[in-house]
């Protein structure tokens, strides 16, 4: 009898159209950039994509400009009941065009095809009705009612358009215009979004869709005529917009890093508790900034979730992101891959032990096998710097409070996670875990009326929920 | 594998230890690792998104065929009811010499003798409910003569159920040695013994602790199969449910080297809902349990649709419920 071998099960790229060059999306048109231009490829086959317009400083004044007309002239003294309409078309509009987006998301980032249906679409969707849902409720927000201005947003390739539903719907609600800049390995969803807007009849100027790469996002951090930056990304470029707009009158909230630390209590619920593992740290590549890429295991039963852990890694499906069985994608870029590689060499040069799920990688594009490391210790690189890749490293603990002291123990707090059966524990852990968002028996749950930001190195700011509306409401002072 | 979060025994698959005291067979039970319901949800939800076609679905379906212990335990039933299903059972599609026999045939213990004669030697094995199908509300000794009778009569297996109430009271040891000593009365004079399978009506459990500990029970006590339910109980087989009794099948096999294979019964009706549970098989328990040995649907009316479906992949054309016999 021959096995159970899962026939290909592609979804099909028909339904995405990719043009071969793209503009800049500007006051509601697409524009020419002045500046040169770049190539978006594709991370699981390396194929060319499109060209991508690259804004310079001339393109960013503009598109901050256009932004300030639309706040000081339509969107700023739009009521709140009339701007929610436009948030409830986009999101409709997005699930109306969510096989579009995921299939476009998937060969543009290389995350599987699962992910971007199951996941990316339909959240991205919920924040643009949850925040519809706001637009006329914000007198009973905390925060006031008077919009910040023009905000500057600049987004990573890791989720790039959930991570931009998560920038404009709060924005948009609060009667704030924006300019966005996608990652430059990503941005395709976001122009298809700019359509979306245009679709949606939305006021010209109140969305910018600026594409570049670092120069583009430093120059749109710093534009003069900014009144709010909001970033997600790494703590090094977070750092440097700290600085650039340190002593201004920006506000600025940024959603940085992380190394969470997985914590898993002897009475946990084993096969539940390694599907978290599983879904916390290979979820998304590990591309994931609240990623829990420490597993922190009790000590008595570190073998055995071990031994669980490995068979299930081995049943992972790493391969075409199309499929509808992949459950590993591409890594996104190849100097992502270049510093998964590095760091996993150190991890083993430090003296942890590798294992990597046995599994036959295609031949072109960006890949990583699931893998983790074991006998890691405090001391280890890879128990500190973020991967940001399908990297696990496991530690051990003995009690509660080696547990509390070990995950604390990093200059991140974004998230953590509890997987015992005693409530008692998950609250006293909750409390005493220094991390944004904590969650007990789950990991990676992501809900837009749930607010999720980091301590420390993380980041500061809230973003989803009430808290959300912070940043982007003049009142934010008085909670 | 080393199993610190399942407690073993010093004598290994022997659980004589385990089980020679009530409070020792429920610390055991007890100490079995919880089921977090959500996440176990979550994941058999995460395993039907997957996307079985061509090839792959034309081989789930006739494996899911081959399964299928095709079922009437009715009171309306008769002997010609039983020929006629039995015919059904060896060649489920006339038409077509290629489809597969299912496993098995499960009728109630009066009619085994009558299924019996009507396969023959077609390697269609016949299956009996027994031990007062299917509440399990009798006196013990009527169970095993129940049980006794159906094998005399020539059943291959045996599907008994368990006292729920027992169980939810807590008396474990009772449920223990009645599902042992029916596996004794499966007995037959060549020293052979009939296959047992321990329906633990998980519909009456209903939580997933319940079915973790009561599906290490019936291996304990000597089960062949654990199977999910009577049919007569709502629910009856769930992907969840059955998921649990995967890994707890897998977990024992991991610890005793012994297997035991797998049956949801009741309220499997579409392919598509069967080849869930063969995509479960594979990943949670492993392919080597994908085969009729060790995973059996228990159903009647999803014979007709994998029939269906099998024709539709053959001939790329829907066919009516006319052209699949109804027995």
């Amino acid at each position: 009898m021959s096995t159970f071998e899962y026939a290909p099960a592609p979804e099909s790229r028909s339904i995405v159209d990719i043009a071969p060059s793209y503009g800049l999306f500007v006051n509601g048109e697409f524009v020419d950039g002045h500046g040169h231009s770049f190539k978006s490829i594709s991370p699981s086959t390396e194929e060319v994509l499109a060209e991508i317009a690259e804004a310079d400083e001339t393109d960013v004044d503009l598109a901050v400009r256009a932004a300030r007309r639309a706040h000081s002239r339509v969107w700023g003294r739009m009521p709140g009941k009339e701007r929610a309409k436009y948030l409830f078309r986009i999101a409709r509009i997005i699930q109306e065009r969510g096989r579009e987006l995921a299939v476009l998301e998937s060969i543009d980032n290389g995350k599987p095809i699962k992910e971007t249906r199951d996941v990316d679409v339909p959240i991205a969707a919920a924040h643009f009705f949850y925040y519809a849902g706001w637009a006329d409720k914000l007198e009973y927000s905390g925060y006031g009612t008077e919009s910040v201005g023009v905000a500057g947003q600049v987004i990573p390739w890791n989720f790039p358009l959930l991570m931009l539903s998560w920038k404009i719907a709060p924005a948009l609600a609060c009667g704030n215009t924006v300019v966005l800049k996608p990652a430059e390995t990503t941005p395709l969803t976001a122009l298809l979004f700019a359509e979306i807007c245009q679709q949606a009849d939305l006021p010209p100027g109140v969305v910018n869709i600026i594409t570049g790469a670092g120069e583009t996002g430093r120059a749109l951090v710093s534009h003069p005529d900014v009144d709010k930056v909001a970033f997600t990304g790494s703590t090094e470029v977070g750092r440097s917009i700290a600085r650039s707009v340190a002593g201004t009158s920006k506000r600025v909230t940024l959603e940085l890093g992380g190394k969470a630390a997985n914590i898993v209590f002897d009475d946990a619920p084993v096969d539940q508790a390694v599907e978290g593992i599983v879904n916390g740290i290979f979820f998304n590549q590990g591309h994931v900034c609240c990623a829990g890429s420490r597993l922190l295991v009790q000590e008595s039963v570190a073998d055995d979730v071990l031994d669980r852990l490995k068979r299930r890694m081995s049943t992972l499906r790493v391969g075409d992101p199309l499929d509808k069985n992949t459950d590993v994608g591409a890594i996104n870029s190849a100097e992502q891959l270049a510093k998964i590689r590095e760091l996993s060499a150190i991890g083993e040069d430090e003296g942890a032990e590798r294992w990597a799920a046995p599994c036959e990688l295609p031949e072109h594009g960006f890949w990583f096998p699931p893998t983790l490391f074991t006998g890691v210790t405090q001391a280890h690189r890879i128990a500190r710097e973020e991967i940001f890749g399908p990297v696990l490293s496991v530690l051990t603990f003995r009690t509660p409070s080696e547990a509390i002291e070990k995950a604390n123990n990093t200059p991140y707090g974004l998230s953590a996670g509890v997987w015992t059966d005693k409530g008692s524990r998950i609250l006293k852990m909750a409390g005493a875990l220094r991390a944004g968002v904590v969650w007990a028996n789950t990991f990676n749950k992501f809900d837009p009326t749930s607010p999720f930001g980091g301590y420390k190195e993380s980041g500061y700011g809230r973003e989803g929920g009430r808290h959300g509306l912070a940043g982007y409401l003049k009142g934010e002072a008085r909670r | 594998m080393t199993s610190t979060a399942t407690p073993t025994t010093a004598a290994g698959n022997d659980w004589a230890d385990v089980t020679a005291s009530e409070s020792s067979l429920r610390r055991f039970l007890h100490g079995l690792p919880g089921v977090d319901q959500v996440g176990a949800e979550q994941r058999a939800a995460g395993l039907g998104t997957r996307s079985i076609k061509t090839s792959a679905k034309a081989f789930a379906i006739d494996l899911a065929i081959s399964m299928v212990d095709l079922t009437t335990l009715e009171g309306q039933d008769t002997r010609g009811k039983v020929r006629a299903l039995a015919a059904k059972a060896v060649r489920p599609d006339p038409s077509d010499p290629t489809c597969p026999s299912v496993a098995a045939l499960c009728v109630y213990p009066d009619m085994v003798a009558t299924a019996k004669a009507a396969l023959g030697t077609s390697g269609v094995r016949v299956a009996s409910v027994a031990t007062a199908f299917p509440s399990g509300r009798a006196a013990m000794d009527v169970k095993l003569a129940d049980t006794r009778e159906a094998v005399a009569a020539g059943a291959d297996e045996i599907d008994m159920v368990i006292d729920r109430g027992a169980f939810l009271a807590g008396h474990y040891l009772q449920v223990f040695e009645e599902i042992a000593a029916v596996r004794a009365a499966c007995a037959r004079p060549d020293g052979q013994s009939a296959h047992l399978k321990v329906i633990m009506e998980t519909g009456e459990l209903q939580t997933y602790d319940n079915v973790r500990r009561v599906s290490w029970l019936a291996m304990m006590a000597g089960a062949h199969f654990i199977k999910t339910s009577t049919g007569k109980v709502q629910p009856a087989a769930t992907l969840p449910v059955t998921l649990v009794m995967l890994e707890a099948v897998r977990d024992y096999r991991e610890q005793t080297g012994r297997r035991v294979g797998v049956k949801p019964a009741g309220g499997i009706r579409s392919s598509k809902d069967a080849i869930k549970y063969l995509v479960m098989v594979n990943e949670v328990a492993g392919a080597d349990w994908l085969v009729p040995e060790w995973f059996r649907f228990g159903a009647s009316t999803l014979l007709n649709d994998l029939l269906m479906q099998r024709t539709r992949l053959a001939t790329g054309r829907y066919s009516g419920p006319d052209y699949f016999t109804l027995d």
